[in-house]
């Protein structure tokens, strides 16, 4: 798609991308959206080469307002509060990709063998998607979290592998109808093997609402960090996170008193998810040309 | 139909099997009992007595149908903080649970119904960007965050409400002050559900605006308001069925979250602190119950579907 | 080697699918649905066999046979003379790609997502019919072929009319070298003013290549046109089969009677020609009717039609003309001798 193919390509065609490309910049919030995350999501990667001060070192007043040495002001031990956002920003980005990927990863694999193979396979799988689904999402997390010690890399782990039930669902449901078509069939019958088949063939045709599933699924799981870390059963400290930044709210001077403690960090979460519940939104009716929107 | 019930009900059955043997397996990983009986003061033959009296030296599968057989009889174990009996603080706890829960929803379908049907038929309309900002930024804020917010705004500064537990203390209680506490937690909790509900029942009724046989009613002559009132609506109980399944998973979860920073005395307050002590009977049990109640909500509204929609086929 | 005695190129003997219906409280086989119901044939190579019948009569059914998107429930199917049941894996493989399909609905059979290149030449490499040297050659001239000019290939499906999509599936066909080729319906969902095109193409390229075609279709018109032999079938059986021109001239079944006269005929002399409507409807492949399916809506139909099952009989000898209704060849041997 999109290569050269020794100077064949008439100029007048479009390739697939170039169409969602179209249709997503008219959707004027989720180019903000992009652009927004674009720069936070820069500011997170380069966090170490701007952020003003060393997170978790102690380099001012405890508690101190908003200055010019200290943009937005010092936690309770005396850290630069901007420069733990950042780092805290980094590590929530971090952690709701890096779950999204995992989750995404099982839930394609899982849906595109039940999907394809039918049967008892099918059928096992199905029905233990459907057991791990009834289990309210957050309980589990918590008990795992409970369980396995909260940290950095279990809090992925374990979102990650909360979050598949639904991408295999609908990976499976898209498969059973692929698996019909005409075009595979016809592949089938010129015997191309079963790779080409899956991920030649079918899956190609099932990534656009995978994407879209999975952008929800990283809004969902930036929220589930920010509130596990909140409770203290997520990343801990000395570590920031954008959730247990917010932990020192639960005391009654900082919330009234100290605001900068907490409201930046709650609010870059609403930016964050939002954008990304935009762009998701977005990507959703640019790539569905039946959505009601026109394109 | 009659069939696609029974079926329904019947493919319900082994997931509810599964679902005991996940939530044992789990209490396995996390330890035996045992464990957690252990202090400074536990001389070793106590140790040993508790240990048969446990049936702990029998193999786990055996063990596995021990424990179902407690768990029918309405045994789930016991506190290993307070001794309960966990059946009871489940008992205990559930009411103010509910209430909150139940509130929550109703608001939040009372918001996202109209609002959705409201912003599907003026597309592209100020009020419908203006409902989906909302939407979207009600499932955007983090609940806990939202609540911090609140308190400060409305207890702190303001001091209307009151911002924990759910009735004042040292009083009687009463109707009016469960209301005054539960205001703030259903609003969090309202306000995010409803964002996503607005959004859901929205494209839902967009599709169903659309449809040809839709236009063939405008077509027939039938007044606009009739079309939309009679003939979209039956059509939109769908999702809103399906919305309201959905929600019962969410609801279990977000309430611990929000539970815990209201104080708010319910089944999510406990769990919280049973994981803060790693109380695992209590944890165990409310999982149960609540992969049960989820699975009884998703067998209902499959249920549901049936009967409001007679073309339904399983798989 | 005598002409008479050489091996047709496929071979059906008692080809039955039956498909199971499930249903039930607790899932069980509570019926089958008899697609295809005892049927043989043969084709030579270099023919085309044109099958026509309603929709649902297995005419469908037995092109997946054919090409290896199914297993026959019982009977066997016979490529060269040789079992293909029988056949290990490898052999298997290297025979698939000598049978190939053309499908009813362009708008399916091509991949959206893959421009016409791909579409077309992974499976020319992957088989090794070209290599990556040779293969843009190799398209260029299959397009030729399919009337198709080259700068479709860097192209998408959607960017295609419904007549050039199928021209394409026919390219991908094609691109394996196969020296058989099952067209099903390939003109039913295209427009009248296309399905000529397509069907001249078909017929060009069977005589260029010197392929062998299985013509499935219900339009009895476009079938006449490119088959030398037809096959009726009704309800999974084939209940007549000869030369196209002999079927059009001497029908002999009532079931084929039937579907000629539907035939509108453009001839205003014909104004007044008697018709004579099929009364009933199609039977249920699960339930046939007994003995000779068709007999519910005969207009010949006696007692022994619904006793027993009548089989293809050769209408005269030597005529290579079959029929499945002994109460129109007994009349006809009647009014011969009489």
């Amino acid at each position: 798609m999109g290569k050269n193919k020794k100077g064949i390509k008439d100029i007048t065609s479009e390739s697939y991308l170039q169409t969602i490309g179209r249709r997503f910049r008219k959707h004027h919030l989720a180019a903000v959206s992009f652009v927004v995350l674009i720069i936070l999501g820069g500011a997170a990667l380069l966090a170490p080469v701007i952020a003003p001060y060393d997170p978790d070192a102690i380099v001012g007043p405890f508690s101190g307002a908003p200055s010019r040495e200290f943009w937005l002001g010092t936690d309770q031990i005396g850290r630069d509060v901007l420069s733990r956002l950042l780092y805290a920003m980094r590590i929530s980005l971090l952690v709701g990709i890096m779950a999204t990927l995992i989750s995404t990863v099982i839930g394609v694999i899982l849906g595109l063998v039940a999907g394809y193979f039918g049967g008892v396979i099918d059928m096992v799988l199905m029905r233990f998607t459907d057991m791990v689904m009834s289990f309210p999402y957050i309980l589990l997390v918590l008990v795992a979290a409970a369980i396995f010690k909260p940290g950095l890399w279990n809090i992925i782990w374990i979102l990650g592998f909360v979050d598949w039930p639904g991408i295999a669902r609908l990976v499976r449901g898209n498969v059973l109808n692929l698996r019909e078509t005409n075009f595979v069939k016809g592949n089938l019958i010129a015997g191309m093997p079963l790779r080409h088949i899956l991920f030649s063939e079918i899956l190609p045709n099932t990534v656009a609402p995978i994407l879209v599933y999975a952008t929800s699924v990283l809004a969902l799981s930036m929220l589930d960090e920010a509130a596990l870390s909140f409770l203290g059963m997520g990343v801990q400290p000395p570590t920031a996170s954008l959730g247990n930044m917010l932990n020192g709210a639960q005391s009654l001077t900082v919330l009234t008193k100290q605001p900068w403690l907490w409201v930046p960090a709650g609010l870059l979460i609403v930016v964050l998810v939002m954008a990304i519940n935009f762009i998701g939104d977005a990507l959703r009716d640019a790539l569905d040309p039946n959505s009601g929107r026109n394109s | 139909m009659g069939k696609y019930i029974i079926k329904r009900i019947l493919i319900a059955i082994p997931v509810l099997i599964g679902i005991t043997i996940i939530d044992y397996a789990i209490m396995c990983l996390a330890g035996s009992p045992l464990e957690m009986l252990q202090g400074p003061r536990v001389s070793q033959s106590a140790l040993e007595a508790k240990k048969i009296a446990l049936g702990l030296d029998k193999p786990f599968y055996v063990q596995y149908f021990v424990w179902l057989g407690q768990l029918l009889h309405g045994n789930m174990g016991y506190s290993i903080k307070s001794y309960q009996a966990v059946s009871d603080m489940i008992g205990s706890h559930l009411g103010p649970t509910l209430l909150l829960m139940g509130v929550s929803l109703i608001v939040s379908l009372l918001i996202a119904i109209p609002a959705g049907i409201y912003s599907a038929i003026h597309q592209y309309s100020k009020g419908d960007y203006a409902v989906v900002t909302f939407s979207f930024l009600g499932s955007s804020i983090p609940g806990f965050f939202l609540s911090l917010l609140l308190i400060f705004l409305f207890t702190v500064k303001l001091k209307w409400l009151p911002s924990s537990g759910m009735t004042t203390l040292g009083t009687e209680g009463g109707a009016g002050d469960v209301a005054l506490h539960m205001i703030m937690p259903v609003i969090v909790l309202a306000t995010s559900m409803a964002g996503s509900n607005i959004r859901y029942i929205r494209s839902a009724m967009l599709e169903i605006l659309q449809q040809d046989y839709l236009r063939t009613a405008k077509a027939k002559g039938i007044g606009r308001f009739l079309v939309i009132n009679k003939h979209a609506l039956r059509n939109a109980l769908v999702p809103i069925v399906t919305v309201i399944g959905m929600e019962v998973p969410t609801l279990f979860g977000g309430a611990v979250i929000i539970e815990q920073v209201f104080s708010w005395p319910g089944l999510g307050l406990m769990t919280m602190s049973a994981i803060m002590n790693r109380d695992y009977p209590v944890i165990m049990g409310v999982c149960l119950l609540s992969a049960v109640v989820v699975l009884l909500a998703n067998l209902i509204t499959d249920i549901l579907y049936a009967l409001v929609d007679p073309t339904i086929q399983l798989d | 080697m005598n002409e008479k005695e050489k091996t047709p190129l496929i071979q059906v003997e008692n080809l039955k699918k039956y498909y199971p219906i499930k249903g039930g409280i607790i899932t069980h086989t509570t019926g089958l649905i008899k697609a295809v119901d005892g049927v043989s044939f043969s084709i030579m190579e270099g023919e085309t066999l044109g099958l026509v019948g309603e929709s649902g009569c297995g005419k469908s059914t037995i092109g997946r046979q054919l090409v290896g998107l199914e297993s026959p429930t019982e009977g066997r199917i016979l490529y060269e003379g040789k079992d293909l049941s029988k056949m290990g894996k490898r052999e298997l493989a290297g025979i698939r790609t000598k049978l190939q399909m053309v499908f009813q609905d362009p708008y399916s059979s091509l991949n959206p997502r893959k421009h016409i290149y791909e579409i077309l030449a992974q499976p020319m490499l992957y088989h090794h019919i070209s290599t990556a040297q040779t293969v843009e050659k190799d398209l260029l001239r299959i397009l030729d072929m399919v009337g198709l000019p080259r700068n479709v290939l860097g192209r998408y499906p959607h960017e295609f009319s419904g007549g050039q999509r199928q021209r394409i599936g026919i390219a991908k066909a094609l691109s394996l070298n196969p020296r058989f080729i099952v067209c099903d319906e390939p003109v039913s969902a295209l427009d009248v003013s296309i399905q000529a095109q397509i069907l001249n193409l078909l017929k060009s390229l069977q005589e260029e290549l010197h392929l062998t075609l299985l013509f499935v279709g219900h339009g009895l018109g476009a079938v006449n046109y490119v088959s030398s032999r037809i096959a009726v079938m009704y309800l999974g059986r084939i209940v007549e089969m000869g030369e196209a021109k002999e079927i059009f001239r001497n029908p002999h079944h009532p079931y084929t009677q039937a579907l000629l006269n539907a035939v509108p005929v453009p001839d205003p002399e014909e104004k007044g020609r008697k018709r004579e409507l099929l009364q009933g409807e199609i039977g249920n492949s699960v339930n046939p009717p007994s003995g000779c399916h068709f007999h519910p809506r005969c207009p010949y139909a006696a007692p022994i039609c619904s006793q027993k099952e009548p089989g293809l009989q050769e209408i005269c000898a030597g005529s290579s003309h079959f029929s499945a209704c002994p109460i129109v060849q007994a009349k006809k041997e009647e009014s011969s001798r009489g």
